[in-house]
């Protein structure tokens, strides 16, 4: 073993100069001239920041599009899933609580209506998107509270949704965010 | 067809058309050919006289092994005191406090062993040094230290090589310098101008539209998730993994995440077929990894497009398949892709929480990491589906009468012996340290731990017992993902998956040097009209086999008990 020993040690110093100190500042230079300059992209409104374009946060008043349910309750400090089994039955009435809420809140959608995401906590806690159908579904509520026009409020909904990757691949999403800032800066 | 199925195949078919080439590559560059790459050479050469390393000096493999041995406490005993030490240590711009000894035993061996089980978030429990001097270096000698292990592997398959299996150092170094290096560093960018953060700034702070103070952890990420793919370590920076909107933003990065980690384990079945010059040889192996591959993935997929029984019956429309864990913008049929291909391959990295998963689902991902073999981690994926194949041609020279042969060297009793136990390894010390947990958490119930046992399980019934199932099963494959719901954070789990995640790293490191040295030390026998050919898909079905039987046979019991059990009581 010794004759490997001194030989190991040495190899490991250069290897931890290479592969953590000199890779990463490579890419840390680079990230400057990416569109965040490698700090994240954000988002501003009336010359405040806002959010993180990438990070969903929380909206619970009915004049804004509600994201999806998360178990960390978007605090992006950290980040999780419920980890809920899906035979575990406490959290198959948690997730009835949250359809009684939803339709108690935007009345006149029937259940079927609902797609799971608004019923469901995200992976990370801190998903930004929601599908189309998630968004939609939203839209009479937003626009009456609102005082705006449904078709406007659609036309908002349809202007914001992006679709697959190269249009061919994965699925289409509309960012929470993105949709509610501009729905902020929409003149009644 | 729709949008989310295309973005699966398209994912895979891109694999498959970089593995190629990527395999040839590898081959040429262990080979000692000439590669597009050499203009690296200067670097190598001041590495290796940095390190004072001759690499003309031959190995045997006992020489390979103690320089793999030696080289790997060096960084144990690093990686442990960093992680001790980190609240003390430079680049903590959130002031995290160092790990306690137990969670610190487990993180070291954990990303030691190219497992990364992650007992701690990233987010708290982690430093920006630790982050990149500990875990992403790790990322990288880890994946590399398989990967030589391999090469020597390969070399020994060769004809009159006996003890000059080549130099492990070289192996070794190469791998990082000319493999994944110079192709994480091509991912980093990517990554980065695609909305991963590259920056050392710490925390930020913004008041939200409805007014709310939200602080936002980030960091230098877009660099370790790179590699944390392309080693096929899987662990990741924040706690949510690449489920995680900076470390996975969008569906362009989680196609490269998920191509990064599935192109060198298939790019090394394709260079075993180049390097030996036994191409046929490669596809027969290609082609039982594919099948299986197939077999855990369409149950999953198929599953999870469905959606969950208990929330179909409460009226939702599930469009596009299951959501609870899931994302939007990867969607049920990506998220399920992604959580068969990190089991199999033992990555462990997640876009999904497998907690919440479908039973069906969850007992293919944990086949998956039980088998283990199915292209497999980096090096020692094909490691371990080499000691399948010695059992199947042990077994085949049995049925038809005949002295076992492989490449032309008998298999006799010293090398079967060695095999059995790896074979046997895997399973034992999943369903002994299941075995101990599940006792514990009954009888023990109230010891005054971090997390108290019977506060352990995160789900009641049969989907608790699987949670410590998976934590096990994905220990000994040092695959690293977890049913996370599970309190693992506490010394019990902390030291049991720490011994289960070493005995399931370097026993099966050990076992096929042993056996690949003693073969190569052995009597040519040419190939004659009775010797057992290994290219031809018979041999193949035999393989596929004996991995069937192994595994299913082990397993089938606490796979009974845990998601079996709970997919039939899921109406």
């Amino acid at each position: 073993m010794k004759t490997y020993l001194l030989p190991s040690i040495k190899l490991t110093l250069i290897l931890i100069v290479l592969t953590a100190g000199i890779y990463p500042l490579a890419i840390a230079g680079i990230g400057k001239f990416t569109p965040g300059k490698g700090d994240g992209e954000t988002i501003t409104y009336k010359g405040r920041v806002v959010g993180y374009a990438n990070i969903g946060q929380k909206f619970t008043k009915d004049e804004y599009f509600w994201g999806r349910p998360s178990a960390v309750d978007y605090n992006a400090a950290g980040s999780g899933g419920s980890n809920k089994g899906p035979s575990n039955p406490d959290y198959l009435k948690q997730v009835e609580g949250r359809i009684d809420d939803f339709m108690k809140h935007n009345p006149g959608v029937t259940r079927s209506q609902i797609p799971a995401e608004l019923v469901t906590a995200s992976g990370s806690g801190l998903d930004p998107d929601l599908s189309p159908a998630g968004a939609k579904v939203q839209v009479a509520r937003v626009a009456k509270v609102r005082g705006l026009s449904a078709d406007a409020v659609n036309k908002l909904v349809d202007e914001h949704t992006e679709g697959p990757w190269l249009g061919l691949f994965g699925p289409a999403k509309v960012n929470v965010l993105k949709l509610n800032v501009a729905l902020d800066g929409l003149k009644k | 067809m729709n949008t989310e199925l295309m973005g699966v195949i398209f994912t895979y078919l891109l694999t498959l058309a970089i593995a190629i080439p990527l395999g040839r590559y590898i081959a040429k560059v262990f080979k000692g050919e000439k590669t597009w790459l050499d203009f690296l050479a200067p670097l190598d050469r001041f590495i290796f006289r940095f390190s004072g390393i001759d690499t003309k000096r031959e190995m045997n493999w006992k020489q390979h092994l103690l320089a793999l041995l030696t080289i790997n406490s060096v960084w144990l005993i690093y990686a442990f005191v960093c992680l001790m030490a980190q609240g003390h240590l430079p680049l903590n711009p959130d002031a995290n406090p160092g790990q306690s000894a137990d969670t610190a035993f487990n993180t070291a061996i954990s990303f030691l062993v190219n497992c990364n089980l992650q007992h701690y978030s990233g987010e708290s429990g982690a430093t920006y040094f630790t982050q990149h001097f500990v875990f992403m270096f790790l990322h990288f000698v880890s994946a590399a230290t398989g990967i030589a292990a391999l090469v020597v592997v390969f070399r020994a398959m060769k004809d009159k090589v006996a003890d000059k299996l080549g130099n492990f150092w070289e192996y070794f170094v190469k791998s990082i310098t000319r493999v994944l290096l110079p192709i994480s560093f091509v991912i980093a960018v990517i990554f980065a101008f695609n909305g991963m953060t590259t920056s050392y700034a710490g925390k930020d702070t913004f008041i939200s539209m409805q007014g709310d103070t939200v602080h936002v952890s980030r960091g230098p990420v877009a660099p370790l998730v790179a590699i944390k793919h392309l080693g096929t370590n899987g662990g990741g920076w924040f706690g949510a993994n690449s489920a995680h909107p900076i470390e996975n933003p969008n569906y362009l990065t989680n196609t490269v995440e998920l191509v990064a980690q599935c192109v060198i384990p298939i790019a090394l079945v394709f260079a075993l077929g180049f390097y030996l010059n036994k191409k046929k040889f490669s596809y027969v192996i290609f082609g039982v990894m594919t099948l299986g591959m197939l077999m855990l993935l369409i149950p999953t997929m198929n599953a999870e497009l469905q959606g969950n029984p208990a929330i179909a019956k409460m009226g939702i429309s599930q469009p596009t398949g299951a959501m609870e864990g899931k994302e939007v913008r990867f969607g049920p049929a990506n998220s399920a892709y992604w959580s068969i291909m990190t089991t199999i391959i033992s990555t462990g990295s997640v876009n999904s929480m497998h907690d919440s998963a479908m039973p069906v689902s969850g007992t293919m991902m944990m086949l998956g990491m039980m088998i283990n073999c199915f292209y497999g981690g980096c090096g020692v994926g094909f490691l371990n589906f080499y000691i399948f194949i010695i059992v199947a041609v042990f077994i085949s020279g049995l049925m038809v009468g005949r002295t076992p042969e492989f490449l032309g060297r008998k298999i006799e009793a010293r090398e079967m012996k060695i095999a059995s136990l790896i074979a046997l390894l895997h399973p034992f010390i999943i369903l002994v340290g299941l075995a101990i947990s599940s006792y514990v958490a009954v009888n023990v119930a109230g010891a005054d731990w971090a997390v108290k046992p019977s506060a352990w399980l995160n789900n009641p019934g049969t989907h608790g017992f699987s949670e410590m199932l998976y934590e096990y099963t994905s220990s000994a494959a040092n695959n690293g993902s977890g049913f996370e719901g599970l309190g693992d954070g506490n010394i019990f789990w902390n030291y049991t998956t720490g011994i289960v995640m070493i005995l399931g790293r370097f026993l099966p490191i050990i076992g096929p040097l042993a056996i690949a040295g003693l073969l190569a030390n052995k009597k040519y026998i040419p190939e004659s009209a009775g010797t057992l050919k290994s290219d031809t898909s018979t041999f193949g079905l035999m393989i596929f086999a004996v991995i069937v039987i192994i595994a299913a046979l082990s397993f089938f019991p606490s796979l009974a008990l845990g998601p079996i059990a709970e997919h039939f009581s899921l109406k």
